[in-house]
């Protein structure tokens, strides 16, 4: 058998190595420069997806605001680039040189103190995973200890998600409003706008989502996890075991915000700008629909789920401008009619068994199979 | 590739059966034409999608989404006058060829799309982007590729692009004019401002003000509120305007926030024929929805109105509701669409060429007899001279033009004195 890190029995394995060969090595042979960078947005957000698999699928915490902490991130990482792009030098024109041009539209004359700490880039990367985190403990702590939870957490944060675009378009001095921050240039001196700049991000992105889906391996395969998984089922149960409830909720809580917001502040460096429509309850239950579709339970199939939509969000609405939003909307029926455990669910229930099945054909070794189902019934809890 | 829907379809394929009657006649005219086409090799040295035949633009609107409604005018726009370029013989000898792609209402979808129709589809040209958003969105690519947008909406100026022609007008241009106009004929002292909250809105007011502080005698603001995108609750504001009687309620509320504020206004008896109130964002594509009845008596000031009565409006607008149906209406932002085909085709036929560097660079100067409001100019900043004009809102949904300022005024993005 070959050796793994604890963590990972050897189908997450091949799971892994699959989507790294996808992602490093099939997508940026077999796609064009626009095309990639297109991936790379979609990717941005997978880190989401992840996070709400953890959050949702295995937490059976419903969160219907991540977009807010896609946003938490994508602004940290856009307001570093924006005071980038805002030397004096760059602004003459304006009646205040060397602040954001909004802030100059908007009558402001000098720097809001929040946005001094993203003058420092390294200070940016810490506050960009440690606000979203902040933010989500307090929320969870305001929620969980009150044992908040299924509907009425999803209705509450779903409410914080219009919340924090409301309070980003009335702010418009402080935040760019409507049009959120655009026309960001340099990441410390380098152009990423240029395409080669473009495909250094891509694969950035990429290991980064790598490093996201081990995490969540990791978590998923430790006693937290499995604490998670009994949570969702009986949460009282847990509790009277003298378990804190609230407490692992709180945990993957911030953990799904911190992976969102890592995904925010990728989707700023790879499209160039970040604005209130990423953070607002569509984009966060789009987001909860890239989970659906690829599967709520599995890690691997958030991140298929995601590329799926957005390829036929992309591609339909390219052949078919004015009817894409109804065949969009029929792909989404059909699988929760349908597939009710997503693509994870097709591959498990169709796929996988075909596959074994050959495996068993040609290997004859009655225990090793017996095995992987074993690990799989324990890897992957029935609901 | 998006096509024209199949209404337009059998109309043309009407259209081309009856002319097959002259056929023998217009199997030359076309030829000529081509006889005179320039080289491909030298009129797109950029390697635009331009073949012998052919040239190809990018239409960038919101098809679908909350904006579909507003962006829909623009796009028929954009669509008649290509048509109507082809049939009078191109541009350059080339039929104008268009790809259609949804902005969708998303701000980083028009980024995609734009991107999109300029790395992949290399088009000479786009049509496109409504509001601000997209147009911010989208112009970090549009000049990074070195693209050229036709803007049609009026918005709030502070800006200049070599890339984009801005084909509606900027801040100054709507409002001054029509501020004078107010204070001139209704003797009024005192203004309350009412807008959606977004850039537009508040620019457009902040320059409103300092014209009413700092530039004409004796007047002010006696209250300014804002209200998000899509809010539909004005009662509050209503009892404000009833309590300090603002000789003007002067509103930039967008959107479909306009139907409920104007049908609560009636509702509290506040009677247009009776308050002054005066818009600068209400056209006819918004009292489709407002409903004509209740908005009767409210002044809109815009440069174009459906009414305006000049030769090369009727025409248009009986092209387009030839092309489009009895029923649609044609707003101001429409017809500042309309503009855009036609703006280019003229720009690049001066230059010689389809290489976007050389169709900036012809852009100032050029000019549109044509245009059905009438006649404008391409200024140096790339906005249009235009003239300003008073709409007293109808019953019947369109507008009387009360006033229509006497000289062209000159766009002027970066207004000093009002910053």
């Amino acid at each position: 058998m070959t050796r793994a890190p604890s963590f990972m029995d050897r189908k997450d394995l091949l799971a892994l190595a699959a989507v790294a060969a996808l992602l490093l090595i099939v997508f940026p042979l077999a796609l064009d420069g626009f095309r990639l960078n297109l991936v790379g947005k979609y990717l941005t957000y997978a880190f989401v997806a992840v996070g709400l698999v953890m959050c949702w699928g295995y937490g059976g915490i419903l969160s219907l605001g991540q977009g807010l902490f896609f946003g938490l991130g994508g602004y940290g990482m856009a307001m570093y680039l924006k005071l980038e792009a805002s030397s004096v030098e760059n602004t003459k024109i304006q009646s205040t040189p060397g602040i954001p041009d909004f802030m100059d539209w908007n009558q402001l004359t000098e720097l809001p103190w929040f946005w001094h700490p993203f003058h420092s880039f390294p200070l940016t990367l810490i506050l960009i995973v440690l606000v979203p985190a902040a933010f989500a403990l307090l929320i969870g702590s305001a929620m969980f200890k009150r044992r908040v939870s299924g509907v009425y957490f999803a209705i509450i944060t779903q409410a914080l998600a219009a919340i924090a675009t409301i309070l980003i378009i009335g702010q418009q001095g402080y935040t760019g409003g409507v049009n959120g921050i655009t026309d960001l240039r340099t990441l410390m001196g380098w152009d990423i706008r240029t395409d080669s700049a473009k495909f250094i991000l891509y694969f950035v992105n990429a290991i980064l989502l790598m490093g996201v889906i081990c995490c969540a391996l990791f978590v998923r395969s430790s006693k937290l996890g499995r604490i998670l998984v009994a949570m969702r089922e009986k949460e009282d149960r847990v509790r009277f075991s003298g378990y804190s409830v609230a407490n692992f909720q709180i945990f993957v809580f911030c953990l799904g915000a911190v992976f969102a917001a890592i995904g925010g502040a990728m989707f700023t460096l790879q499209v160039g700008f970040m604005s209130p429509s990423l953070v607002g309850i569509v984009p966060s239950i789009e987001m909860v629909i890239f989970t659906a579709v690829g599967g709520r339970l599995s890690i691997f199939g958030a991140v298929y789920g995601t590329l799926l939509v957005n390829f036929a969000k992309t591609s339909l609405s390219e052949s078919f401008p004015e009817l894409w939003l109804l065949g969009l909307g029929g792909l989404f029926i059909a699988v929760v009619l349908f597939f009710p455990n997503g693509l994870a669910g097709i591959w498990r229930d169709y796929v996988q068994p075909s596959i074994d099945r050959v495996f068993r054909l040609r290997s004859k070794d009655p225990t090793d199979p017996g095995q992987n189902v074993a690990k799989q019934a324990a890897s992957m809890p029935a609901e | 590739m998006a096509d024209q829907d199949d209404a337009r379809h059998s109309r043309l394929r009407r259209q081309l059966l009856m002319g097959m009657a002259a056929a023998p006649l217009a199997g030359l005219l076309p030829k000529v034409a081509f006889a005179q086409a320039p080289a491909t090799s030298a009129v797109n040295t950029t390697g635009l999608a331009v073949t012998d035949t052919e040239v190809t633009v990018g239409i960038l609107h919101s098809a679908t989404g909350t904006m579909a409604i507003s962006e829909t005018g623009s796009i028929q726009a954009e669509k008649l006058a290509i048509e109507q370029i082809n049939a009078a013989g191109g541009v350059l000898g080339r039929k104008i060829k268009y790809i259609q792609e949804d902005g969708a209402s998303d701000w980083p979808t028009f980024a995609e799309k734009a991107k999109k129709l300029l790395v992949q589809d290399k088009v000479a040209a786009i049509m496109g982007c409504w509001t601000s958003a997209s147009r911010k969105a989208a112009l970090p690519v549009i000049e990074q590729y070195n693209g050229m947008l036709y803007y049609p909406t009026f918005y709030e100026g502070l800006e200049q692009s070599k890339n984009v022609i801005y084909t509606g007008q900027e801040a100054t241009q709507q409002i001054l004019e029509s501020l004078n106009w107010v204070v001139r004929e209704k003797g009024a002292k005192t203004f309350y401002f009412i807008g959606s909250d977004y850039i537009w809105p508040r620019t457009s007011n902040k320059i409103a003000r300092k014209h009413i502080e700092n530039f004409m005698k004796g007047t002010k603001v006696v209250g300014e509120e804002y209200f998000p995108l899509g809010h539909t609750q004005f009662n509050s504001v209503i009892n404000k305007l009833k309590l300090t009687k603002p000789d003007v309620i002067f509103t930039d509320v967008v959107g479909g926030s306009n139907v409920a504020f104007y049908k609560q206004l009636k509702a509290a008896g506040i009677n247009l024929e009776k308050q002054t109130l005066m818009t600068i964002s209400v056209t006819e594509d918004e009292i489709d929805g407002i409903g004509g009845e209740n908005i009767a008596g409210a002044y809109s000031c815009m440069k174009y109105f459906q009414s305006l009565e000049n030769e090369n409006n009727k025409e248009f607008v009986a092209a387009f509701k030839k092309m489009w149906g009895e029923k649609t209406v044609i707003g101001d932002v429409t017809q500042a669409a309309y503009l855009g085909p036609w703006l280019w085709k003229l720009a690049a036929e001066k230059a010689g060429s389809f290489d976007v560097d050389k169709i900036a660079a012809a852009s100032p100067g050029i000019e549109f007899t044509k245009a059905p409001e009438g006649y404008v100019k391409v200024h140096e900043n790339h906005h249009l001279w235009s003239k300003t004009r008073v709409g007293l809102a109808q019953k019947d949904g369109q507008f009387k033009v009360v006033y229509e300022s006497p000289e062209l005024i000159e766009p002027n993005p970066f207004p000093k004195g009002y910053q």
